[in-house]
């Protein structure tokens, strides 16, 4: 475990030494997956994946349905994410973003369709399995656990902690490494609480946050969790343009620190200024992939948004 | 226990934290004072309050029922203090709604009753004849067992249909042990009945042996010689059983502060953020790597284990069980008021519950009835419209108080009314319950001068 949070410089050297994209796929894969991991059941299946993704592409998907009893929310969608880059997904409402999300994350099952993070198979995995791969993620209403406070809330995070296990927590002699491993991890909450700027509010039920705190608490706890790639559902949503422009800066900066993401949002301006990529969804499936100049002048994008100003 | 309570909570006792100038050692270990004797100050205040009330109510009798009315609500406070602190664990620390309290109690004193029983007995079912400790073990891990079948489906459902699931099997336990084919079919197969309805004898009270040879009234060994001496019918005139029964006291005082340190413990750990977190929002925990269902399925495990513990202390020390009065589910809402009051989530606020409850809510208006009605000289009227068409407000009172066992459950109606209206957080609810295994309150300087 890395023990700075916002300085991820392991997890640039891991991607960038898996440049050679044929020698040793598999084994930077592995690598890359770390110790904090559960064994892998079935190794020629990951290297099956590796073979077929190159490893600087940490998200993948690919021919994703879902489908609510008739409705079908996501029709086919295919799209990847490159490794260390800010990529934007948008699309009108209900183009099935959100159950994008929840099908990369776990919480829904896709009824078809794979999903691949860093070459292996992830596809019906638990949330808290693809959490543990590295792959986490934030809500489009902040979801702070509102009578926790604010520190808790972080320490809550990091995986891998000896004191989840019931034992370990009670037993007189086994406390001492507990409490060893909890001093470090307070050190690196409050460091990463003062990254963005809320230390002052580490004490705080988070319940008293204000919605744009909120927000930076989700994303500072998703942090915590020491992330390959995250996961953003609109972090931008009812935040005043001070801390919007705030919440962008942490997010350039990290990007600078080798992290991945990828981010929903609904406002034109913010992706196509921030994003070097953009995927555009429509009606479940996705409707073009390119950067912001190519989607402002896809003809089949200004359509699918009603001639609305891009 | 290296660290102390909520910041607040110390904050608020003992006036404005520290400067940062002061060295953080001697901070940290004023503030643990501070909160520790706080914690225990409100425990035995409360405890020292209510003796006080029983003894203005029974002095006039004599020491020896002042003793004993004493002794009576210390055991009940005790015991329903050790069942909170268990569902505690569960509903206020995890937020789950286990309504099932008293068929883990059940099953924990009733394993340890067919494991310890004389495999041939004078009166009553057969037993495995093994010795207590044994018995008290496989009580715990009967009711642990029980408590892992529970969560599984704790594991898909939702608060309430887990709350009917949790009831469901209580009744299922109560009513298994009361049936007489349970009984014959355990003899049968392994040895060892429940005794039906007409219930079962508890082994003998190891404590019991501490103060009399073989647990026979009237030989005292050493220990009981010198207690029954200077406190029993030679001394203070108190009767033995009384005394006897303070002993066991003790040893509920211990269980109750084991419980305790391994409750407080666990909640302040990983383990304990986690449980938190569950509660707050699972899809939240489940989304930062935390393994949900493993963690219900310890709580469920840990909880019903020291149900488990907690039904053998109460109804294992009472002489013999049965499955209908006393597993019914009203007591599962005694239990839960006693948390309810103390404040979910506060392992000192369910020992508060429990003590609060069992004094003033249980026992409290039966016995202050009974005074008044012994106060009033006046016949009761025959019916509740007698009462009223007498027009004489010592008649009503005489008939009020002659009547009060149904009166107390308006009594605790009300009060629980009030407290969700007013109080929903309970008595210390609105604590900061630190989930770490340190000190959260200050940032400590550079991090290396702390613990």
């Amino acid at each position: 475990m890395s023990s700075d949070a916002p300085d991820p410089i392991d997890d640039a050297d891991a991607n960038g030494a898996a440049d050679p994209r044929d020698a040793g796929a598999a084994d930077t894969v592995a690598a890359a997956d770390g110790p904090d991991d559960e064994p892998e059941a079935n190794d020629s299946a990951v290297e099956e994946a590796a073979k077929r993704t190159p490893s600087t592409v940490p998200l993948r998907v690919e021919g994703l349905v879902k489908r609510f009893g008739g409705v079908t929310a996501v029709d086919g969608a295919s799209f990847e994410v490159e490794s260390g880059s800010l990529t934007g997904l948008i699309g009108p409402n209900g183009a099935g973003k959100s159950t994008t999300f929840n099908c990369i994350t776990g919480v829904h099952e896709p009824t078809a369709g794979t999903v691949y993070f860093e070459g292996e198979d992830i596809t019906g995995l638990r949330p808290h399995q693809i959490a543990r791969k590295g792959l986490v993620r934030t809500f489009q209403i902040a979801r702070e656990l509102s009578e926790m406070t604010v520190l808790e809330n972080l320490m809550l995070a990091p995986q891998g902690q000896l004191g989840e296990s019931a034992i370990r927590a009670v037993t007189p002699g086994l406390r001492g490494a507990v409490v060893e491993e909890e001093t470090a991890l307070r050190e690196r909450a409050w460091e990463t609480l003062e990254f963005f700027e809320i230390d002052h509010l580490a004490h705080e039920h988070a319940g008293n946050l204000s919605g744009g705190q909120r927000k930076l608490l989700e994303m500072a706890r998703a942090l915590m969790t020491d992330p390959e790639m995250v996961l953003l559902d609109e972090p931008l949503a009812g935040v005043n343009p001070t801390l919007e422009e705030k919440l962008l800066d942490r997010i350039h900066d990290l990007r600078a620190d080798g992290y991945t993401f990828l981010l929903v949002e609904h406002d034109m301006d913010v992706i196509m200024n921030n994003c070097e990529r953009v995927i555009v969804m429509h009606q479940g499936s996705v409707l073009a992939e390119g950067t912001g100049d190519e989607i402002r002048n896809d003809e089949r994008v200004i359509e699918a948004y009603l001639g609305e100003d891009l | 226990m290296s660290d102390p309570d909520a910041s607040d909570d110390s904050a608020s006792t003992s006036g404005d934290p520290a400067p940062a100038s002061d060295p953080p050692e001697s901070v940290t270990a004023a503030l643990v004072e501070a909160a520790r004797e706080s914690d225990l100050g409100l425990v035995v205040g409360t405890l020292l309050a209510v003796y006080a009330a029983a003894t203005l109510l029974t002095f006039t009798d004599g020491l020896n029922s002042v003793v004993g009315l004493l002794e009576t609500l210390t055991f009940l406070g005790l015991v329903y203090a050790l069942t909170a602190l268990a569902l505690n664990l569960q509903w206020g620390y995890t937020g789950l709604f286990n309504i099932g309290v008293a068929g883990f109690m059940a099953v924990g004193v009733y394993t340890m009753g067919m494991v310890v029983r004389s495999p041939d007995p004078a009166f009553g079912p057969p037993g495995l004849g093994l010795p207590l400790p044994v018995g008290v073990l496989a009580g715990m891990g009967m009711a642990a067992l029980l408590g892992a079948l529970a969560a599984l489906p704790a594991l898909r459902l939702k608060a309430d249909y887990l709350a009917i699931v949790t009831l469901g099997l209580s009744e299922i336990i109560r009513l298994s042990l009361q049936s007489s084919a349970f009984d014959t079919f355990l003899r049968e197969t392994i040895g060892a009945g429940t005794g039906g309805g007409r219930g079962m004898g508890m082994p003998d009270n190891p404590v019991r042996g501490l103060f009399l040879v073989d647990g026979q009234a009237g030989n005292p060994t050493a220990l009981g010689d010198l207690v029954f001496g200077v406190f029993g019918t030679d001394g203070l005139g108190i009767a033995h059983p009384i005394l006897i029964g303070w002993g066991y006291i003790a040893v509920l005082a211990g269980f109750l502060i084991g419980f305790y340190l391994l409750l407080e413990r666990l909640g302040r750990s990983p383990f304990g953020r986690t449980m938190k977190a569950i509660r707050e929002d699972e899809l939240v925990a489940n989304s930062l790597g935390k393994d949900v269902n493993l963690v219900k399925i310890k709580v469920f495990v840990i909880g019903c284990a020291l149900m488990g513990l907690a039904g053998i202390l109460w109804f294992g020390s009472q002489g013999n069980v049965s499955p209908t009065p006393q597993f019914r589910p009203l007591l599962t809402f005694y239990v839960f008021i006693a948390v309810i009051i103390g404040g979910s989530g506060s392992n000192t606020g369910s020992v508060l519950g429990g003590i609060v409850f069992a004094a003033v809510l249980f026992e409290g208006p039966r016995r202050v009835g009974g005074a008044v009605r012994g106060l009033i000289d006046a016949e009761t009227p025959a019916s509740f419209a007698d009462a009223v068409a007498s027009l004489d407000p010592v008649t009503f009172l005489a008939y009020a108080t002659d009547n009060v066992a149904p009166l107390q459950f308006v009594f605790l109606g009300l009060v629980l009314v009030f407290i969700i209206h007013r109080r929903p957080e309970g008595i210390l609810g609105d604590r900061i319950e630190t989930a770490a295994a340190v000190d959260l309150s200050e940032r400590p300087a550079g991090g290396e001068s702390d613990e």
